[in-house]
């Protein structure tokens, strides 16, 4: 299809479609085709714009799941605040510690494969994303029965025998009950489980690039697979990219019984491993505070929103930036500007 | 010369080149890596009993079995419910939820992206703040929710609740921006209607998109254990997936890490079949069409 448009044509929707052409026609009219949406939105609405709305007003007060709840205004904030030792000095860092790793970690390593397996061609490629992806759909499930032997405290864990019969340990080393380790061991798992949904994104972002692209770039004299991550690859598959971004992030901060159910124990030995979902999780189900509960997850949806801002902003900028570096030559072909006149 | 680094270079390759055993060095140890652990899950699921407790612990087993999966069966018959029951529902929850939650999504993208209204922006905004939405803070108001709706107890419970899918709006909305609206336009100018325009120009253009998001329907449908757990009593309308993981919890060590490792082969390999069966829709699509 692409082939019979020039190059021009097709840079032209790629980057540059202006605005105000596609607002005065046919297509951008709603009427009743609006309808369509609508089975969309009452699901929507009902079973997740509701229930956040009914969080964030228990968040407010000292529902119980028993009696009637009353409204307490800030006092659950308040509390959690100054109060809350547990939640300022181990959930708050353990969590932002985890998501400052695993977040970005999950990314890259799924940009890269996803190139990567992009240049290959198509049977092993295939074979190769099939391996990589697995993890993914195995995790949730398999935590206990894979890794709790791998890393088990005694001799007989798997990495425990294979560093004694090496040599370089000289006891078992207790990987899920040692506050040090704990927290690793659930970022390796979680990085581990992560070449999910954004990695699929990523892959069938970079396949749906045009040739057509990278041909005019190495024609106007792009030299190298780093000016083609650059200047094309990155700038053409930015939606995939910012949805990648926004599921690592969001797929990290969500990830809450990883460290129970590594260290087999709830809470965590020393809270070492407890995030803010356990949190939650803690106050609704064990101790039935549901308005303090609420107030814990409304922080956590705040703490996700801005995160996403952020990186919407970072996606934002750098667009801008690339949008100056290609443009279009007289000729019709993509030129990239040089480093030296952008500077 | 430079032609022919273009050929090597090229994403989406027909053919193998010179260029790509870099990359295979690379990705295949890699891949082998990251699949250990799930080779570990198949050994241990085949393990006699007296290979799961050997020192040093084993990777490989030597004399493979089902004991693990007579005994994983035979467990479960001892429940009031049969184990195909439970089957049955996970496979009818996890179809009628993929193909929902693919119709529901496709149509509401193709609104949000080609047409304009007032609040368009505010309910893709909206949207896209679910992304981030953790079902395990609201789980308390959503029960009261389907309480009050009258689905408690009801089949749909296991259904209804996850066919919205913030994620898979996205993404379809993010491909559907993609396709140029003069395409669109010259539908219309053919006569079609907009369902012509959504079966037969949207749905077409965004296949990899729906392939990808049937594929995390059927997860998450496959894997819910949230009705079964919170909103039914009713055990003949639970889920597979419930079953076993209130059994893989309560059996870790010993033969009941060999049951329970048979239990996570079961719950990963309709996963795992589903994902090789849209993957190749993904690529299909990839090679012949595409968006350009």
């Amino acid at each position: 299809m692409a082939n019979g448009l020039g190059i021009k044509q097709t840079l032209k929707k790629l980057f540059s479609t202006p605005k105000k052409e596609r607002a005065t026609t046919a297509v951008r009219q709603g009427g009743w085709s609006l309808l369509l949406l609508v089975p969309y939105l009452l699901a929507f609405l009902t079973f997740i714009v509701a229930p956040v709305i009914a969080a964030i007003a228990f968040s407010f007060t000292d529902f119980d799941s028993i009696r009637n709840p009353n409204w307490v205004f800030l006092d659950n904030y308040i509390y959690l605040f100054t109060q809350d030792a547990t939640f300022m000095q181990n959930i708050l860092p353990n969590t932002l510690l985890f998501a400052v790793v695993v977040g970005p970690c999950s990314f890259i390593l799924s940009f890269f494969l996803a190139w990567m397996l992009a240049q290959l061609p198509r049977i092993p490629r295939n074979i190769l994303a099939l391996l990589i992806y697995a993890p993914s759909i195995v995790s949730g499930v398999a935590v206990q029965v894979i890794w709790v032997t791998i890393f088990n405290g005694d001799a007989s864990g798997f990495l425990n025998s294979i560093l004694l019969s090496w040599g370089w340990i000289s006891a078992p080393i207790q990987w899920l009950q040692d506050k040090d380790f704990l927290m690793m061991v659930m970022i390796i798992v979680t990085v581990w489980g992560s070449t999910g949904v954004g990695f699929l994104a990523m892959l069938s972002g970079i396949l749906n690039i045009d040739p057509a692209l990278y041909e005019a770039a190495y024609i106007d004299g792009m030299r190298n697979r780093w000016q083609e991550i650059r200047y094309v690859t990155l700038p053409s598959m930015k939606p995939q990219l910012l949805f990648g971004a926004v599921m690592s992030m969001v797929s990290t901060l969500q990830a809450g019984g990883i460290g129970v159910a590594l260290s087999g124990s709830n809470p965590t030995p020393n809270y070492a491993g407890d995030l803010i979902v356990n949190h939650i999780e803690d106050y609704a189900f064990t101790r039935y505070e549901m308005g303090f509960a609420s107030c814990v997850s409304v922080i956590l949806l705040v703490f996700i929103f801005v995160l996403t801002k952020l990186v919407y902003r970072l996606f934002e900028s750098n667009r801008k930036k690339q949008a100056k570096r290609i443009v279009i030559g007289e000729d019709g072909h993509p030129m990239i500007e040089r480093e030296e006149k952008i500077r | 010369m430079r032609a022919n680094r273009f050929q090597n270079n090229r994403i989406n390759p027909t053919s193998f080149g010179t260029s790509q055993i870099r990359l295979f060095a690379i990705l295949i140890p890699l891949s082998i890596i990251l699949m250990l652990p799930i080779l570990f899950v198949f050994t241990t699921a085949f393990k006699p009993a007296d290979e799961l407790f050997v020192f040093p612990p084993q990777f490989f087993v030597y004399h493979p079995t089902w004991d693990n999966f007579t005994r994983l069966f035979k467990e479960m018959s001892t429940s009031a419910v049969p184990a195909s029951r439970y089957l049955f529902n996970s496979l009818l929850v996890a179809l009628l939820t993929v193909v929902l939650s693919v119709v529901l999504s496709i149509s509401a993208a193709y609104i949000l992206s080609k047409k304009d209204f007032k609040g368009k922006k505010f309910l893709f905004d909206l949207n896209t703040l679910a992304i981030e939405f953790v079902p395990i803070a609201v789980s308390v108001p959503r029960f009261i929710i389907i309480t009050k709706l009258g689905l408690t107890n009801l089949f749909v419970s296991n259904i209804l609740p996850i066919i919205a899918m913030p994620v898979g709006l996205f993404l379809v909305k993010q491909f559907v921006d993609q396709i140029p609206d003069s395409l669109i336009e010259a539908a219309y100018l053919d006569g079609a209607n907009e369902l012509d325009i959504l079966f037969r120009v949207i749905i077409p253009m965004t296949k990899p998109a729906i392939a990808t998001i049937a594929i995390l329907s059927f997860q998450s449908a496959w894997g819910n254990v949230e009705a079964s757990t919170l909103y039914l009593t009713n055990e003949s309308f639970k889920t597979f997936a419930y079953y076993i993981t209130s059994f893989t919890s309560s059996n870790t060590s010993g033969v009941g890490q060999g049951m329970a490792a048979a239990a996570t082969l079961i719950m990963f390999v309709p996963n795992l079949l589903i994902f090789i069966f849209m993957q190749s829709q993904v690529m299909d699509t990839m090679a012949y069409s595409g968006i350009k």
